[in-house]
Formats: C-alpha cells, sequence, structure tokens
C-alpha cells in the first residue's frame, strides 16, 4: 500500500465516524458545522501565534544587529588604545552574533511562509464554512427527499476532509511555532547580554570599563604632558 | 477524479495522468522502508516534489467554495521523511 492509499484511507474512516455519530443525518450537519467554527477559532489562533514568534524572532535579529555594531566600535576602540587582547573578545563575540544573525534570517524566512500558509487556510476554510452553511440550510429544507440523504453525505464527508486537512496544517504550525519559540528563548541570553558580558564572567561592559580606563589615562598623560610644556620643564 | 494536495486544496485531474501519480507513489514507499538514511532523505525529497508537481501541473484547481470529498489524499507537499514513516508505522498524521 502506498502512501497516498494510507493516508487516504486514514482519512475517510475518520469521516465515516463522524456520519455514524448520528442517526438523524440533520444532527450531523449542525454538528459538523459547529465544529468547523470550533476549527476556524483554532486557524486563527495559529495565524496570532505565529505572528507573536516572528515579531519575537525579528526584535531579536535587530538587538543583535545592534551589538554587533556595538562590538565593532568596541574593537576599534581597544585597538586604537593599543590593547588587542580586548579587541579580540569583541571581534570573538561580534562573529558569534553574526553567525546567530545569519541563522535568524533563515528561520524568520520559515516562519513568514508558514504564517502565509496559514492565511491562505484561514481564508479557504471561511469560504468553504459559508458554502456549508447554506448548503446545509437548503438540504434540512428537503430533508424529506432521498435525493437530501445523499447530499448530506457528500457535503459532510467534503468537508469533514477539509476539516482532517485543516487541523493537521495548524497542527504542524503549532509545533514549528513551538520550535522556534524554543530557539528564540535560546537565543535570549546572547542577544540580553549584548556585548561583553557572561562570556568572561565580568559585568555587563567590561570592554567600555576597561576603555575608559585607559582614556581617563590617557587624558591625564596628556593633561600631565601639557602642564609639564607649560612650565617648561 | 479529484485529488486532494493536503495543505493546499483540491485539484480537479484527468484520469489518465493518475498512472504516473501510482508509480511515484510506490517508488517511494520503496525509498522510504530503505535504511540508509542519508541517501533516503534526498531521495524521498525529490520523488516527492516530483509527485506533487504531477498533480499541480496537469491538474485544475477547484475554487474555495466548492465542498466535495476527493478520491485521493496525497500528504502536505512539505512533508518529512519522519513523518512519511509515521505514516507507514500507522501513526499517521491526522490527529484523534
Amino acid at each position: 500500500m502506498g502512501l497516498i492509499d494510507r493516508i487516504s484511507t486514514t482519512v475517510k474512516a475518520k469521516i465515516n465516524k463522524i456520519l455514524n455519530k448520528f442517526e438523524d443525518p440533520r444532527e450531523t450537519l449542525d454538528y459538523s458545522y459547529e465544529k468547523q467554527l470550533e476549527l476556524l477559532q483554532n486557524v486563527k489562533r495559529g495565524v496570532a501565534e505565529v505572528t507573536t514568534a516572528k515579531k519575537r524572532l525579528e526584535l531579536q535579529k535587530i538587538k543583535l544587529e545592534q551589538n554587533v555594531q556595538k562590538l565593532d566600535e568596541q574593537a576599534r576602540g581597544a585597538l586604537k588604545a593599543g590593547r588587542e587582547d580586548l579587541a579580540r573578545i569583541a571581534l570573538e563575540r561580534k562573529t558569534t552574533s553574526q553567525g546567530e544573525i545569519d541563522n535568524l534570517v533563515k528561520q524568520i524566512a520559515d516562519i513568514g511562509k508558514e504564517q502565509e500558509k496559514l492565511v491562505a487556510t484561514e481564508k479557504s476554510l471561511s469560504a468553504k464554512i459559508e458554502t456549508f452553511r447554506s448548503t446545509k440550510e437548503t438540504i434540512k429544507a428537503q430533508y424529506s427527499a432521498a435525493e437530501a440523504q445523499v447530499k448530506i453525505t457528500e457535503s459532510v464527508s467534503g468537508i469533514s476532509e477539509e476539516m482532517s486537512d485543516v487541523g493537521i496544517a495548524v497542527q504542524r504550525a503549532q509545533d514549528k511555532t513551538e520550535d522556534m519559540k524554543a530557539r528564540a528563548s535560546a537565543l535570549d541570553e546572547l542577544v540580553e547580554s549584548g556585548t561583553l558580558e557572561d562570556v568572561t564572567g565580568g559585568t555587563k561592559d567590561d570592554i567600555d570599563r576597561e576603555l575608559s580606563k585607559i582614556k581617563s589615562k590617557s587624558e591625564v598623560d596628556e593633561q600631565l604632558e601639557s602642564l609639564k610644556k607649560e612650565m617648561g620643564k | 477524479m479529484i485529488v486532494r494536495l493536503m495543505g493546499e486544496g483540491q485539484y480537479e485531474i484527468d484520469k489518465k495522468h493518475l498512472d504516473a501519480v501510482n508509480k511515484i507513489d510506490n517508488n517511494i514507499v520503496k525509498i522510504v522502508n530503505n535504511q540508509d538514511e542519508k541517501a533516503v532523505e534526498a531521495a524521498f525529497k525529490s520523488e516527492y516534489k516530483k509527485l506533487i508537481d504531477h498533480v499541480r501541473k496537469n491538474g485544475k484547481k477547484i475554487p474555495d467554495e466548492i465542498i466535495k470529498p476527493s478520491d485521493i489524499i496525497i500528504p502536505p507537499a512539505d512533508l518529512t521523511l519522519e513523518e512519511a514513516r509515521k505514516i507507514f508505522t500507522g501513526e499517521g498524521l491526522i490527529p484523534e
């Protein structure tokens, strides 16, 4: 049995369960409609979750880009002051952050695709639900006729299949979103630590502090020099 | 015949195009059951893409407002090998 047969059989078995659930087929229609509205809510929630996850990744990217810029400035400053060791640390961190930015770009693109898919799903499901609603009313009005029975089976089968499909799409989108969230949390530390901290176990701006020490030292030196000149020594 | 590409929608496709679908489907079964992970992943991806592309190319998209059961249901286009294996072990993709 192929992949297609297996999935088709599973979906059809599920649909039969729904069709056999009620003795009065009209109840099947109402039950199915109720489930459709629930599912549509789920899809909407899915869209919101994916959108939030995407925003979070985008924010992380912006922060990391700022870090890269600052680390670059720190490296320059350190080198100017003749502190190659500090410059090296800053550049190492810059490279790490840059690597994470590259990963984020890919992840943001992935989740963007997921978002587009879900939005399209929401649109098509809404259209189907609307069709189902009007068909349902028509069928109910003519229920005594034998053909109504056939119509019920057909539309409930059709919409149930759609619902299975959408259900899976939402489930998969949620799984992916969870993955993204986990990765975003793992990145939080790097994003927040920003420039030089944690890696050396030092305080937030240990590079800045070192640099300002050097700066003040050289300023003192300079002042000392000019003082010496002034006094003609 | 009506074919559903899961996550994408339904297509109306002429019966004559279904032989190719079955052939690719059978290939996929062989691939998924193979044990060599790396070779499997690549082969599965390319074969599966062929399947989906064949339906997209030869089928006509059915509008959103039409509700009809499909004759054939094809799992999502971005199906992973892991998910394909689940379908074969009977766990399926469909949550209860």
